[in-house]
């Protein structure tokens, strides 16, 4: 596997292992993510692919009888310790989910809400920062005039670039895009997609994606998964022209999966 | 000429089941109109002005109902106010810190018998601990019992409305980084508001209704009383005395008083379904 290839890792995986109760869904998973690049993560459903994503940031935690064992090193501390504070975890590694997910407030303070978990910004600031967050997403002129209305009332596609907003204005390093357009039409699609290529200058993004066109047309490097193995990792443009393993061969040009 | 038999044999089948819910429907709607019917023929002409300024009246003498509409109001309020807090907060315990341990399954069991305890009992419980406690019956005993009432209905509905909220909404406050109590009091107590409220109003429906419990608790009161540690007058307690009674006045009061409750309890029915119809909509 190319994990030495990768030029700048943000993220280092170490024999990974993640359980469902007695069910081992991750095995021995090594793969290292490149700083400010979009890894992909494909595979058929129940590969792992997002039990891993959802290792990044500790998402499992939230449920009883879930565990992962090995390492995952953030700038140098690894993210699994028990020692390591989830909150400031999660502020340096920011999540967007398969449904969007606004809070039910108002557009801006959907925003807020998560800032104001770790800053304590003037009102002047403060608008300044939803701003920022908001023309990052690329839903500022949008919803300008309307940022005292509820989040809830917007569109799908824009109720999921209302949740990148939201990820990125508490200024995380990481973002885990979780399927993050499988509940979206092709336009809110393309909008997002075409997010995700100017967003990776100034975060390191990692997506789980059921799509292999989408896989091909947004990130620098694909994982493929299956049964909770990584079968392939590499270029995606290697990955998809020149696969090295029969397996990955078969899903992609769809023969299996 | 089979494919048809099959079709002929569907229609029949849909429309015998079809007739037999319309008259199951029939029979339920008949008895509830004839119900209310009967309510606005009696209830309707008592109605009058004076009961809303006289208060109950010695028999043999016109009157109102003035303190009974007041205590009634008093003590549901009262007991609104302390059994829906205690209610809230129990169901958000049941619904987001309820899937470890054995506290929450526990609790849960003790809250449907409570749910589906007998009034009566309710009313004597309080009677024992409060009642013969302080040697007289009261305002207070009455909200005190009304409120046990209030606490399984908030409770459940709490718990019920928050399972509602869609898991994916908790993990992406959790993927802030915001602690539990800002996730729970921010994002999904907010989300659930709505149908909390339903509940709260349906418990306010479910205890102005209520005889039981104030038959031995709040008793009742002939004259005008805000006095909460004195024995207080109520719709239920004076209905039930009134109806019962060989006088005519009184029973033309009792009449006018069933009407009042009922109508109070439709119109909190009907704003808890308007209530709930736009929280279900909105998510």
């Amino acid at each position: 596997m190319s994990i030495e290839n990768i030029a700048n890792p943000k993220l280092f995986v170490k024999d990974l292992n993640f359980f469902y109760g007695n069910y081992r869904a991750l095995k021995d998973i090594n793969l290292n993510i490149a700083e400010k690049m979009v890894t992909a993560f494909i595979g058929p459903s129940g590969c792992g692919k997002s039990t891993l994503l959802r290792t990044f940031n500790r998402m499992y935690q939230l449920y009883p009888k879930q565990r992962a064992t090995g390492e995952i090193l953030l700038d140098g501390a690894n993210v699994l310790d028990a020692k390591q504070d989830l909150n400031m975890l999660r502020a340096k590694i920011g999540m967007v989910f398969q449904k969007p997910t606004p809070f039910p407030m108002s557009i801006y303070d959907n925003i807020a809400f998560g800032v104001k978990l770790y800053e304590n910004l003037s009102k002047h600031d403060m608008e300044a920062r939803v701003e920022w967050a908001l023309k990052k997403a690329a839903l500022w002129t949008e919803v300008k005039d309307k940022l005292k209305q509820s989040g809830t009332g917007l569109s799908g596609g824009q109720q999921q670039r209302l949740c990148i907003a939201r990820a990125i204005a508490v200024k995380p390093q990481v973002l885990l895009l979780d399927e993050p357009t499988s509940a979206l039409d092709p336009i809110s699609t393309a909008h997002i997609e075409k997010l995700i290529d100017e967003l990776k200058e100034d975060f390191t993004i990692v997506i789980v994606t059921h799509n292999m066109q989408q896989a091909a047309r947004v990130s620098d490097y694909t994982a493929y998964m299956y049964l909770g193995d990584l079968i392939e990792f590499g270029e995606t443009s290697t990955v998809f022209t020149n696969p090295k393993r029969k397996e990955t061969e078969d899903y992609i040009t769809g023969r299996f999966g | 000429m089979q494919k048809l038999d099959l079709y002929t044999r569907r229609r029949i089948v849909n429309t015998a089941g079809l007739a037999v819910s319309v008259l199951a429907m029939a029979f339920g709607l008949f008895w509830l109109c004839w119900i209310l019917w009967t309510l606005l023929e009696h209830g309707l002409p008592a109605l009058t002005g004076t009961v809303f300024t006289q208060m109950t009246p010695p028999p043999g003498s016109k009157g109102g109902l003035l303190n009974a509409i007041s205590g009634s109001l008093i003590m549901t309020v009262i007991g609104t106010l302390i059994g829906t807090p205690i209610g809230i907060l129990a169901g958000t315990y049941l619904a987001e810190f309820g899937q470890r341990g054995w506290m929450a399954p526990i609790t849960r069991f003790i809250n449907d018998i409570l749910l589906s305890a007998p009034s009566i009992v309710i009313g004597l419980f309080v009677y024992e601990i409060y009642v013969v406690r302080f040697k007289h019956f009261s305002g207070w005993a009455g909200a005190l019992a009304l409120a046990i009432l209030v606490i399984p209905i908030v409770i459940r509905t709490t718990e019920n409305m928050l399972r509602l909220v869609p898991s994916t909404l908790r993990e992406a406050a959790a993927a802030l980084g915001a602690p539990q109590w800002k996730i729970i009091s921010f994002v999904t107590l907010r989300a659930a508001r709505a149908g909390i409220l339903t509940g709260v109003l349906l418990a306010v429906a479910r205890i102005s209704g209520e005889t039981a419990p104030l038959l031995f608790t709040a008793l009742n009161n002939q004259f005008w009383s805000d006095r909460m540690d004195q024995p207080m007058a109520n719709l239920p307690v004076v209905i039930f005395q009134f109806a019962m009674s060989p006088y005519e006045d009184w029973q033309q009061l009792a009449w006018a008083g069933a009407l009042l409750i009922t109508l109070s309890v439709l119109t909190l029915n009907i704003v808890a379904r308007v209530l709930f119809r736009q929280s279900v909509t909105t998510h």
